[in-house]
């Protein structure tokens, strides 16, 4: 198999790191080789993350090239834009689409404006755009911190890993009193793609 | 067992296994996580040195005592290491020495892109330079093989993505490395001319010896396949390179790069037609291949700074353009690092910001971010504890000018001045000039993530200590006019701050609160009680839309501009009343519990 691209992006305190770790930990139990890379800003709160997975039979880069990202995990509208050059062009490049915005202290103060064509400048760009409200999906199931799982459950079918025990990774990789809650979550964000 | 690591997890886990004892570290971008790794193994005694000079001259007592040990630090740090390095080089070890640099290609957070490896040859050193975090682990056990074969410390060059990149790494055991006796030998370890002149010998000699292992060693090896593009690169550029040529070109991949393997290069050029250098940062091993005569494409073709990512290396053999995308430029807006709602240093910024006839003199940690908008409240950033040193020069200077009005105000975080401010603040006390020094103490090392320090009373291992007074090392060192304050009262602030610019004579300001991101030892909890438990909000019948509280440059404060109204985002304040002082109507109120 050629190795496959996914990207993770979105702002610090929005769980991207604990939905690459589930989505590693889920792709070595298929016995694949795996790289990741992760990029934060400094410890500030609200910086940009960009969390860079690969795997395949053998990876040699642990960081993603520019236009051949296979799937973007977008935990934030803007984020996703910033790092859109990393989807691939044919055409065949999928994101899935947190329909959240984390505003930046320049738009909050009035010196940037958020861009509004996000999405459209997304589905113009992605052969497949699987656009949600996972905060909303989250706050349904009672546990915002959860929109991390949805996501990660709607991109598996994208990345065709559905055979993957995703329910024993989460057992085996979060807390015992919230794995319910976050294999519920699963599930929900799987069947929302 | 097989695990998902990053570089800095696995040296952690090769110390371990290499039956490391002591390790010593400063906090720094990205070599932080080796230190805090070690410190989870409870057989090595790991510690936050000050600075990297001090946690070097330790690991080399622990070496002299017997026990392996290591020193981590990110590129910088060396150059504050430096002076202990190369003559640990020339005295050699009792048992194995490392020391890791972690270098910066792209400078994600560094004030400078130095190449590390010029240490290495400048010291005569050996040097490893692992590509993923198994080489981190199998070469960091191997470099302390090196360091006692050769009695010379090792330089470990990793550089951010080797570092922070996860890839699988096969677990080992402990090797049981006893305490090697301690022998007095002063023609060894005292470093006079007469002892240092054949130690400088024994080292070059050193090299020759060196130089054959590196010709031989598993480290170095030639990976044949296409004879037409042949690629001599080192750490992650050989990852890179594989990605972009895969087995369309053959490679010398390079592991142990000091000395350089003469012979092998000699070997590969032999065997290729073409040689192309990929590394990143100087032309390290590019001038030495040149320099054996033999002809090679490097820095005339590849870019000299930043990282050499698979599509900079596309773009440059295949000129395969990477376009940008001007529509979605266009569209996306910066996201800047800001200083975290409830910050101590807004406060202290706000005020000095207004100041007229100030320069500030800054240093490095998250105030470094006063720089930038709102507050362009800092303007010199240097170097570790370059704040006041600097600052004191330039009041020097500024008061030999007639008729001056200009002050200069040094500011330093707590971990900094540990680090190197406290030489600074001496030569300020020493050599008299009217400098005003303010340490930001928000009792923590933040930028790197929260570390302990001198200040904090805890140990990496969590283990109580003196928690250093900084006002008292400002009264020891004879400063008459120190004062400690809350940088959340702004009253506080600007009086203390007019009290100090109308002294004729240097002062020292202490602001002291916690980072809003610290998790609070039984001291802060004693002492900053009820910190961060409240919230403000904004009574829009009151607000005038003035956006004074915007300029606080607080991430909790959304103006609204329909309504032309600010407002407060619950979730994000933490309450430290700092825009409430600054709203000229009183609009701005504590949500009453």
């Amino acid at each position: 198999m050629t190795t496959k691209n996914i990207l993770l992006t979105g702002v610090g305190g929005q769980g991207t790191i604990l939905a690459s770790k589930l989505l590693t930990e889920g792709l070595l139990s298929q016995g694949y080789d795996v790289k990741m890379s992760e990029v934060h800003g400094m410890s500030q709160r609200e910086g940009p993350v960009l969390t860079h997975v690969r795997f395949g039979e053998q990876v040699f880069s642990p960081i993603v090239e520019a236009k051949k990202a296979d799937v973007i995990i977008g935990f934030e509208e803007l984020e996703v834009l910033r790092n859109l050059e990393y989807l691939r062009e044919d055409g065949k490049g999928v994101v899935i689409l947190n329909r959240v915005r984390v505003n930046p202290i320049g738009v909050q103060n009035g010196s940037d404006k958020y861009p509004e064509n996000v999405a459209e400048l997304i589905s113009t760009r992605a052969g497949k755009v699987i656009a949600m409200d996972a905060s909303e999906e989250a706050r349904k199931l009672g546990n915002l911190r959860v929109m991390n799982i949805i996501l990660l459950g709607a991109s598996v079918r994208q990345l065709g890993l559905e055979e993957i025990d995703w329910g024993k990774v989460i057992a085996e990789n979060v807390k015992a009193q919230y794995v319910e809650l976050n294999q519920q979550a699963f599930e929900l964000g799987k069947s929302l793609s | 067992m097989k695990q998902l690591i990053t570089g800095d997890e696995a040296v952690a886990r090769g110390a371990w296994e290499a039956g490391v004892r002591f390790a010593s570290a400063y906090p720094g971008t990205p070599s932080t996580e080796i230190l805090e790794n070690i410190a989870t193994y409870k057989e090595i005694h790991s510690e936050w040195a000050p600075n990297e000079k001090t946690a070097l001259e330790s690991v080399i007592g622990a070496s002299l005592a017997g026990a392996r040990a290591i020193a981590s630090m990110k590129h910088v740090g060396l150059n504050v290491a430096a002076d202990p390095f190369f003559t640990f080089a020339y005295m050699g070890v009792n048992a194995g020495a490392v020391v890791v640099t972690a270098d910066e290609p792209g400078q994600f957070s560094s004030q400078n892109e130095q190449d590390n490896r010029n240490y290495a040859k400048a010291a005569m050193t050996p040097m490893f330079e692992p590509s993923d975090s198994q080489e981190c682990k199998d070469m960091l056990l191997e470099a302390f093989e090196i360091s006692e074969k050769h009695d010379i410390p090792v330089l470990f060059r990793m550089t951010t993505r080797v570092c922070h990149s996860k890839s699988l790494v096969e677990l080992g055991e402990r090797q049981d490395v006893p305490i090697k006796p301690y022998v007095k030998n002063i023609k060894k370890y005292v470093a006079v001319p007469a002892n240092a002149r054949p130690m400088k010998v024994k080292v070059q000699e050193n090299q020759a010896i060196l130089r054959f292992y590196s010709n031989n060693c598993q480290w170095n090896r030639i990976e044949m396949n296409e004879p037409n593009i042949g690629i001599i690169c080192s750490g992650d550029c050989y990852l890179y390179a594989r990605e972009v040529f895969g087995d369309g070109a053959s490679y010398l991949k390079l592991g142990f790069t000091n000395p350089l393997p003469d012979d092998l290069i000699r070997e590969f050029a032999s065997k290729v037609e073409k040689i192309y250098i990929i590394e990143e940062n100087d032309p390290y091993i590019e001038d030495h291949v040149r320099a054996l005569g033999i002809a090679c494409d490097g820095k005339n073709i590849f870019p000299l700074n930043g990282e050499m990512k698979p599509e900079v290396i596309r773009s440059v053999m295949f000129g395969e353009e990477y376009t940008l995308d001007d529509e979605v430029r266009a569209a996306v807006i910066p996201r800047p690092p800001t200083l975290c709602a409830g910050c101590p240093h807004r406060g202290f910024f706000y005020e000095l910001g207004r100041r007229k006839n100030v320069m500030v003199s800054g240093d490095i940690g998250c105030y470094t971010l006063a720089s930038g908008a709102p507050y362009h409240a800092m303007e010199t950033t240097v170097c570790m504890g370059a704040s006041i040193s600097l600052g004191h020069g330039a009041q020097q200077i500024f008061d030999t000018i007639e008729g001056n009005k200009m002050r200069v105000v040094s500011v330093i975080g707590d971990s900094t001045f540990f680090h190197t401010g406290i030489n600074s603040l001496l030569d300020v006390a020493y050599n008299k000039s009217n400098l005003i020094t303010v340490v930001l103490d928000n009792r923590i090392t933040a930028m790197t993530g929260q570390q302990d320090n001198p200040g904090t009373g805890l140990t990496i291992q969590g283990e109580i200590t003196e928690a250093v007074s900084i006002e008292a090392i400002a009264r020891a060192f004879g400063f008459k006019n120190v004062r400690v304050i809350d940088p959340n009262q702004l009253s506080e602030v600007k009086e203390t701050l007019d009290w100090a610019l109308a002294l004729q004579e240097p002062s020292v300001i202490i602001t002291r609160w916690p980072c809003a991101l610290k998790k609070q030892n039984a001291l802060d909890k004693e002492e900053f009680k009820g910190s961060f438990t409240s919230v403000y909000w904004v009574n829009e019948e009151v607000c005038i839309g003035c956006k004074k509280c915007t300029r606080t440059g607080c991430p909790a404060i959304v103006f609204q501009f329909e309504k032309k109204k600010s407002s407060i985002d619950p979730e994000k304040c933490v309450g430290c009343s700092v825009c409430a002082q600054v709203c000229p109507v009183h609009a701005i109120r504590k949500v009453e519990a």
